[in-house]
């Protein structure tokens, strides 16, 4: 890809990453922290990626080790936000 | 599949993430936005299984062992969501982050092995950068999990020339680092990797208990970094979109929070270097206090007009919410003004009283933020602080020395009366001693909160 692009894509994503998060309302930071969490899981595609093109077994077991980590973070990291989301919901009669 | 259609799956997704977080702007919409972010990590996951290289033939290679990988991680991930209790949610937020931030670094040394002598300079630039920051973020990460599951001190750990042993190792990493973009070779990253999860250890092992929130919060945003630089090495928009608005939302959240406990950023981050031994004088151990019995409590509720809660992680340790809001139901119903005081990093994270309190359902318009319920005190009769210490702790206004100092608090000593729910004289997390438990206005009651307050519950029915 083009340097320039990426940069582009960069700072674009800093600002709306600024932007979004600071109108969070801190009732709900434990939850935005877990979520965010959960959002830098997607490292399991990259962990998928390199799986794929694992040519020794170094490479390939390091690759599983990630995609065990990367799914431990991203599934789990999306499941305990729901549970706490739920609760807040509950909250609203 | 196309490499144009994977692409805007992978933009798709992103999208999906930046709902997910707009979605937390408020409680209504946030569930929602969180299933949003679940289905766009689910579809780009999905889709990577039909495309994750150019030209790489379907299925992928390895499909066997990349399936049994992605069920293990299932099989933990899953449970250990479902299970955890509230209480212990910053352990496993720590934990969560470690694992993503050792994915990354994992993910980074796996490329470099496979790219070899083709690796552009650019690359292996931000293959180093990823490494070692998500090696500190991992090690980072399972020593700050230890220390708030009490596994070990949650006091700063200061060693002699620790400071210096710090700074030796940084200097290190960043000239081993050099060392693997100059050489190319797969000793020195692996060297790196060693060093650079040292550096995480020493980096959180002086930050005291308080301020660990803080640490998890800046790791957060490292891990997204690191994957934000994956995402150049793998040639992923979305690696790049997902990992810059993590570390964005990360960086704010980091900051606020500093900001909420009255600390400059680089004094916490840097504690290691700056670190002096913590005036730790007992002088005020041995001095009275007045203690109370639950029916004493109850008189001086049934008499007040106005009545604040000041709950603290304690409460949530001896999961008295459900009574607390029994009590307060009570008070409310004789005609009492009764509102929750909630300290931005009550429990041990930002806003993490504020899910305690939920779980309990305890109805929104009851809790007040601190800036809200502070000007109040004045007219209240009566703050109860239920296992809270340093959020109301005066010497972070008036003790220059002791380790909160600077931290806003919730100023209970300007109500009328003060009650103390607590276990026992013991200081909190932070470990300071708390002059308010002397102040003739104070009343102490002692034992599990919970019971302390089922009984002050049925004395005051009983009136």
């Amino acid at each position: 890809m083009e340097p320039m692009a990426i940069v582009s894509i960069f700072v674009l994503a800093v600002f709306v990453g600024f932007e979004v998060v600071s109108k969070v309302s801190s009732t709900l930071h434990t939850p935005l922290m877990s979520g965010a969490n959960a959002i830098h899981g997607v490292i399991l595609v990259g962990a998928i990626i390199v799986a794929d093109h694992s040519s020794t077994n170094l490479e390939l077991g390091l690759a599983v080790a990630a995609i065990i980590l990367a799914t431990i973070n991203m599934v789990g990291g999306f499941v305990v936000t729901d549970r706490m989301l739920e609760m807040f919901k509950g909250n609203k009669k | 599949m196309s490499r144009t259609l994977y692409d805007l799956v992978g933009l798709a997704a992103g999208i999906a993430f930046i709902l997910a977080l707009k979605g937390l702007s408020h409680p209504k919409t946030a569930r929602r936005g969180n299933l949003i972010g679940a289905f766009g990590a689910t579809l780009a996951t999905l889709v990577v299984f039909f495309y994750a290289n150019p030209g790489s033939s379907l299925p992928l290679n390895n499909l066997g062992w990349i399936l049994g990988a992605m069920v293990i991680g299932l099989l933990v991930g899953v449970p250990a969501a479902r299970k955890v209790q509230m209480t212990q949610m910053p352990q496993l937020v720590a934990l969560f982050n470690g694992v993503g931030g050792g994915a990354a670094a994992l993910v980074a040394i796996v490329e470099y092995l496979h790219l070899g002598a083709e690796a552009t300079t650019a690359e292996v630039i931000f293959t180093v950068f990823t490494v070692i920051v998500g090696c500190v973020s991992f090690s980072g990460s399972v020593i700050t999990f230890l220390k708030l599951q009490e596994l070990m001190t949650t006091r700063p750990v200061i060693f002699p020339a620790g400071r210096f042993i710090i700074a030796a190792t940084l200097v290190s990493v960043i000239g081993v680092g050099g060392w693997v973009v100059s050489s190319l070779g797969t000793t020195p990253l692996l060297v790196l990797a060693a060093l650079s999860l040292l550096f995480g250890v020493l980096f959180v092992l002086p930050v005291g208990g308080a301020d660990v929130p803080i640490v998890i919060s800046l790791l957060n945003a490292f891990t997204g970094l690191t994957v934000a630089a994956s995402g150049y090495v793998l040639d992923s928009v979305l690696l790049i979109i997902a990992g810059t608005l993590v570390g964005a939302s990360g960086t704010i959240l980091t900051r606020l929070m500093a900001e909420a406990m009255g600390r400059s950023l680089f004094g916490t981050l840097f504690g290691a270097f700056t670190a002096k031994p913590q005036d730790t004088s007992g002088a005020v151990e041995d001095r009275p206090v007045r203690s109370g019995s639950p029916d004493d409590v109850a008189i001086l509720l049934n008499y007040a007009r106005r009545v604040v809660i000041v709950p603290g992680f304690g409460l949530a340790v001896a999961q008295a919410q459900h009574t607390v809001r029994e009590l307060a139901d009570l008070m409310i119903s004789k005609g009492i003004d009764v509102a929750y005081g909630i300290h931005p990093v009550a429990g041990r994270m930002p806003g993490h009283m504020n899910v305690l309190l939920a779980e309990a359902n305890v109805p929104y318009e009851q809790l007040a933020e601190m800036d809200e319920v502070n000007p109040t005190f004045g007219q209240t009769d009566v703050a109860i602080v239920i296992g809270a210490n340093d959020v109301v702790n005066p010497a972070a206004q008036t003790s220059p020395g002791c380790p909160i100092y600077g931290m806003p608090i919730l100023e209970v000593s300007n109500a009328a009366n003060i009650i103390f729910l607590k276990r026992s004289m013991r200081p909190g997390f932070a470990g300071i001693e708390n002059e308010l438990l002397y102040d003739p206005k104070t009343m102490l009651l002692f034992g599990d909160a919970k019971a302390s307050l089922t009984k002050v519950v049925s004395a005051l029915k009983a009136l």
